[in-house]
């Protein structure tokens, strides 16, 4: 594991140092993290490198997990999805359950830190039991912004018993009465999906992948899912192939919760028939070397979503110095500033004239891959995520 | 302020004690979907949240300037697609007003009169709506001291760049010195008037904190060159 010294030639110039002053204001206090998962998942990744570099900043920082039944967490799941605005039967048998595993999960865990932080919505009814110490504060990873509001209504009245919520994009945000912040999730720039490759490892990594280095790559990291819409990467494919000798890779797994992905899978495949330049790679989830050569080998970047988180594969690519196109959706339009640091396109003709655009301009595609890699320097690592915890713990350490 | 001949360099009484800051961002809890709810959103919200869109706008835009320099004027030449109030807005100095209502009173006319030209209300059709935010800002004190113009600039070249934000930003706005804090300690403790001069007149339209603090460096350089030669 990375240490906070290995990140200082990486960061902006300061920024090391700069959080030691900024942890001064929260030094030995205790903050616990309790999430659903320690393994897999974008929140345990980001929680276990956060964890050793708060700790290095003097903060005691810990983090434990809340066991439940698998019913618990089928429970949990359709949660997810309401919640994320899929219609789902949520029944009262299923509220009272998961009310229940929070209530056995509150009895064995100890909630003794200056703050509490819960990931998400499966633990969220443990603040029925919190005690008069200590901050309590709510981080939703997952976009909220139309919940089927049955499902909401009822974790709104937990919410509301905390001391402050986090969201990862304003239009996620509800209307609460209590603080809501905004923090953007972060890359670990130290991480084997973005560290730096040497090119007898990036060209090891792409044989192995039987990705030919003989054309320009265009390049998306995803899914195989309708709101990456793969299929519209293919279109803009063709539209751009007329007048560029281009080779197309589509790189991503299955998520095995997801049923539908085998059938979007199979039009993915139907569509690209039998063109040899379009590459369609099944990736297991730990491919995270795999990725990171696939995003330095790419000439342009990808992830045309019509629907999106935040879309972090976008900060991964920039910080590769890609231009990425990416669709109007989520984090993505937060990332990527109109010209400046990319394109936020909104359909396959958009995507297809900014593929042609940069490849007709080289220099654009240098200049517009330097800026987009300061701006994630600035704004989406590891660092900045952590001085955001820092100046939260200390904004609410002042707060009654 | 004493002349230390073996530094060749002025010497302040007091030192110039550099803090930086942290932006906490925080959801004001409005939005806007067209531009008269924009409109009606800046003449109620907190002038906190006028600050957030119009100068702490720097602060998260420190090595690379956004096509347009408040989020007003982004808002509406990207998201609503609105280019003409986007030209609008984006020509606004904010550091021309001489407080917040001031120029939220110049923003609220400007829409104004914007949507007095049209039949209808430009609205958000494929992108985001505006979401008001503001800022806590929490002061970091970073230990760094600074006695003469050489240690200052040397100081100046390696800290966060939020330095230069608080100290000229948050210190000219927020915290009413008017002069912003590099100036005045130049001017006070090192009596170099025309060097805080140059600094207090710096421009801080469409540019970076980066920028800033490479012009405030230059400046120092020329003084120090000219104090070298002699």
């Amino acid at each position: 594991m990375n240490r906070l010294d290995d990140y200082r030639n990486v960061v902006p110039k300061g920024t090391i140092d700069f959080l030691k002053c900024l942890a001064e204001q929260v030094k030995g206090k205790k903050i616990l993290h309790i999430n659903s998962t320690k393994l897999g998942g974008g929140v345990a990744e980001m929680l276990r490198s956060q964890l050793l570099l708060l700790q290095d900043l003097g903060v005691d920082a810990q983090w434990q997990i809340i066991s439940g039944t698998e019913a618990f967490f089928n429970i949990t799941k359709s949660f997810h999805n309401a919640l994320q605005g899929q219609e789902q039967h949520i029944s009262q048998q299923m509220l009272q359950a998961y009310l229940e595993v929070n209530r056995e999960n509150a009895q064995r865990l100890s909630f003794d830190a200056d703050y509490v932080v819960i990931h998400d919505p499966q633990p969220a009814a443990l603040i029925e039991s919190r005690s008069t110490q200590g901050k309590w504060v709510w981080r939703c990873h997952i976009d909220i912004s139309r919940p089927q509001w049955k499902v909401w209504s009822f974790l709104k009245q937990f919410v509301v018993d905390y001391d402050a919520a986090i969201f990862s994009l304003p239009r996620f945000a509800q209307r609460l009465p209590i603080p809501q912040f905004l923090i953007f999730p972060s890359i670990d720039p130290l991480s084997d999906k973005n560290r730096d490759l040497s090119p007898q490892e990036q060209s090891q990594i792409l044989r192995r992948l039987n990705v030919p280095a003989d054309k320009p790559i265009l390049l998306q990291v995803s899914r195989f899912d309708r709101f990456k819409d793969p299929l519209g990467v293919i279109q803009a494919y063709r539209l751009v192939k007329k007048h560029h000798d281009v080779q197309l890779v589509l790189a991503g797994g299955g998520a095995t919760d997801d049923p539908e992905g085998e059938t979007v899978l199979s039009e993915v495949r139907e569509a690209a028939r039998d063109d040899p330049d379009i590459h369609i790679l099944l990736l297991p989830p730990d491919a995270n070397l795999e990725i990171n050569a696939l995003q330095r080998a790419a000439t342009i970047v990808l992830q045309k979503s019509l629907r999106e988180g935040f879309g972090l594969t976008v900060a991964e690519a920039m910080w590769k110095g890609k231009p990425v196109i990416g669709g109007s959706a989520g984090g993505i339009t937060v990332q990527l500033v109109y010209g400046v640091t990319g394109f936020a396109v909104n359909s396959v003709e958009g995507a297809a004239f900014r593929i042609h655009y940069l490849l007709d301009n080289p220099e654009m595609m240098t200049k517009i891959g330097e800026d987009a890699k300061e701006y994630v320097r600035q704004n989406f690592l590891i660092t900045r995520h952590l001085g955001d915890w820092l100046a939260l713990m200390s904004y609410l350490g002042r707060t009654n | 302020m004493w002349y230390d001949v073996t530094m060749g360099s002025r010497i302040a009484e007091h030192p110039f004690y550099f803090t930086g800051c942290w932006e906490l961002r925080e959801m004001a809890g409005r939005s806007a979907r067209d531009e008269q709810q924009l409109l009606e959103a800046i003449e109620e919200i907190p002038l906190d949240s006028l600050h957030f869109h119009t100068h702490s706008f720097f602060l998260r835009h420190l090595y690379i300037a956004g096509p347009y320099p408040n989020d007003f004027a982004t808002w509406a030449a990207i998201q609503v697609r609105d280019r003409v109030l986007g030209e609008k807005l984006g020509i606004l100095d904010p550091y021309d007003f001489e407080n917040l209502e001031a120029l939220r009173t110049e923003i609220v006319n400007i829409i104004d009169e914007h949507l007095s030209q049209l039949q209808i209300i430009p609205r958000v059709i494929y992108g985001e709506p505006f979401h008001f935010m503001q800022s806590r800002i929490i002061e970091v004190p970073t230990g760094l001291e600074a006695r003469s113009l050489t240690e200052f600039r040397n100081i100046l070249a390696t800290v966060d760049a939020s330095v230069v934000y608080y100290h000229n930003f948050e210190a000219i706005l927020r915290l009413g010195r008017r002069k912003g804090d590099f100036a005045l300690w130049i001017e006070e403790q090192l009596d170099l008037p025309e060097l805080a001069r140059k600094i207090s007149r710096l421009g801080f339209y469409m540019t970076t904190l980066e920028s800033i603090r490479h012009r405030i460096i230059k400046l120092c350089d020329e003084v120090l060159e000219k104090e070298t030669r002699g």
